[in-house]
């Protein structure tokens, strides 16, 4: 263990590294004798995919939530553009730039595409107390957003209910594109897809990193993270144990800071899925 | 880049398809019922078609149909109010007593929409806030709602003959009703604020999803209290325009109301699971109803047989409904 508790690699952490769009700087989260979060620091970096790494109950889940604004950090700072900010809500995150694309999408199946990309940020024409909605804006507007994110979906006014699970998943992505954001997080965007299904929302990803967003990736498929991500932050039982740049490491070595049995790797082969 | 992408905005099927499709009768149940029953009883009875008949059984409809939109808002939002027409009932009874104390009839008209909205809003407020089941919460206020009717009233009706009330009954532009014209205009204003406006897709998205609706930043609560409080205000126009009917406001609900507006809601293809449907359905549902029973009537069908026959229409078509998509 205090073999990785440093920041590796050449990829150094903390604060003034080029490009940081998103910095956690100790960040401590408790929930009663339990420490969720435990003093972690970590920076994401724009036009590159993040990964966060662990098993369960390694903390990521309480991480993604501390910095969408679902809760406050106990102790710590998120520092956005190298701005202190204190989200209240994840509403006041995603003003902030802070994109969070849910595991279960929050997408409105009896809605369409449109309205679902546009849900609670209605172009409006406004009389008064009412808000008329601009419909046709919208919709031409929702079919840039898919187009330049080359996403093909049948029709911008489809419900979203005949949409396959990719599609889904591209609806949900886009739209958290589409908003002038600055931060991505995906909480396992792949977990319920097919092969091919999961080759496109991959090659999605991959877009918003050419389009210079930050991307942060929550996932537990080994290959998928070697595959996308540029950074590679593992975590164990609430700590960050190690940062690595993904071409300077291998599914071996990222299994063993996971366990924590950089040693015994060899005595636990099974791990290595 | 954006050259291997087709993103069409429009997919209509042909229209040999779609009629082949149960899921298109299915959106369409009301209406295709209502053609029906017309065809049907238009051949059954001469007086059916009448000028006459028409505008008569329009204004028999206006009350439903008011009544139905509201419960539609509620039923899109994911909600359900049974308390619709005991609220009618507590609307027409302020009314009566307000008169009684003698308050203008525009006064008391205002003060019946005010009560009734609030009545809705308390709806809205125990199962938003309090979080309780919308069906306990507006069974409760059924009752409530009807016995504060009736201590209010002392269990008497009141008779109210105004000029205003006269013209709302009886007056007509171009030969229509004003009640209809009434219903008509909420009719239009209801579904331009549901197809149209950000609160009417956010009633939609909170009826669909309520987690997913929360999670994009949406006040589900504010919301749903509002459904509720549109509901409650449907009823006082409906209290208002049944008083001018009767020319007299009546302590005892007729729950044959409220059935019909859920019925209503039902026929007119909303789906009780929330977040789709649309008003015209409704409002088609509530005029077949009201066909049905004029058209029956007509020919002699004994009174008995009438609910009967109303219920038998309504299961039929929540049948159909399963082949919405």
């Amino acid at each position: 263990m205090n073999v990785h508790t440093e920041h590796a690699g050449t990829a150094p952490a903390g604060p003034d590294v080029a490009g940081t769009v998103l910095e956690a700087r100790r960040v401590t989260k408790r929930f009663g004798n339990i420490t969720a979060l435990d003093d972690v620091s970590m920076h994401m970096r724009r036009g590159e995919i993040t990964a966060v790494i662990g098993d369960n109950g390694a903390g990521k889940s309480t991480l993604v939530k501390c910095l969408s604004g679902v809760q406050a950090p106990d102790e710590g700072e998120i520092l956005l553009d190298g701005a202190p900010q204190q989200f209240d809500s994840p509403e006041h995150a995603r003003r902030a730039g802070i994109e969070t694309v849910y595991q279960d999408l929050a997408l409105i199946e009896d809605l369409s595409i449109w309205q679902n990309l546009f849900l609670n940020r209605e172009r409006v024409r406004r009389f008064g107390p009412v808000a008329f909605t601009a419909r046709r804006a919208m919709q031409a507007e929702s079919a840039e957003m898919l187009a330049r994110l080359e996403v093909n979906i049948p029709s911008i006014r489809a419900r979203v209910r005949r949409l396959s699970g990719g599609q889904r998943q591209a609806v949900a992505i886009c739209r958290a594109a589409g908003w002038g954001s600055k931060l991505i997080i995906m909480d396992e965007p792949t977990a319920a897809l097919g092969v091919r299904e999961t080759k496109r929302v991959e090659e999605l990803i991959h877009r918003l990193r050419e389009d210079g967003l930050a991307v942060l990736l929550i996932s537990h498929d080994f290959d998928q993270v070697m595959r996308l991500s540029d950074q590679i932050w593992v975590m164990r039982s609430g700590r960050l144990v190690s940062g690595r740049r993904s071409t300077e490491t291998d599914g071996a070595e990222l299994v063993s800071m996971i366990t924590g049995a950089a040693s015994s790797l060899e005595q636990d082969p099974s791990r290595t899925h | 880049m954006a050259a291997s992408t087709s993103v069409n905005m429009d997919s209509t099927p042909a229209l040999g398809a779609r009629l082949r499709d149960l899921s298109f009768w299915a959106e369409w149940t009301a209406l295709v019922g209502l053609v029906a029953l017309l065809v049907i009883f238009g051949i059954a009875s001469p007086s059916f078609l009448t000028p006459g008949n028409i505008a008569a059984v329009l204004v028999a409809a206006a009350i439903p149909a008011t009544l139905c939109i509201g419960e539609a808002f509620v039923v899109l939002g994911k909600g359900i109010d049974l308390s619709m027409a005991s609220t009618m009932t507590l609307g027409a009874v302020m009314m009566g007593q307000a008169t009684l104390l003698g308050v203008d009839a525009g006064w008391a008209c205002l003060l019946t929409l005010v009560v009734t909205t609030l009545v809705g809003g308390l709806n809205g407020l125990f199962v938003a806030k309090v979080k309780i089941t919308d069906f306990v919460v507006t069974l409760g206020m059924l009752s409530a709602a009807q016995g504060a009717a009736l201590i209010i009233s002392d269990g008497k009706p009141v008779t109210l003959i105004s000029p205003l009330l006269l013209t709302i009954s009886t007056g007509q532009l171009a030969g229509i009703g004003y009640p209809v014209l009434i219903a008509l205009a909420i009719a239009v204003v209801a579904h331009v604020t549901l197809f149209h406006t950000r609160f009417g897709t956010h009633v939609l998205a909170v009826g669909g999803d309520i987690e997913a609706a929360r999670a994009m930043g949406i006040n589900t609560d504010r919301i749903k209290i509002a459904t509720y409080m549109i509901s409650g205000f449907l009823a006082g126009v409906g209290a208002i325009l049944i008083v001018a009917r009767l020319g007299a406001a009546e302590p005892a609900a007729d729950t044959k109301y409220l059935l019909d507006a859920v019925a209503s809601v039902v026929l007119g293809g909303v789906s009780l699971f929330g977040g789709r449907g649309s008003i015209a359905g409704p409002v088609t549902g509530a005029v077949l109803l009201t066909v049905l029973v004029n058209g029956l009537t007509l020919l002699s069908v004994e009174q008995y047989y009438q609910p009967l026959v109303v219920g038998i229409v309504v299961i039929a078509a929540a049948a159909l409904m399963r082949y919405q998509r």
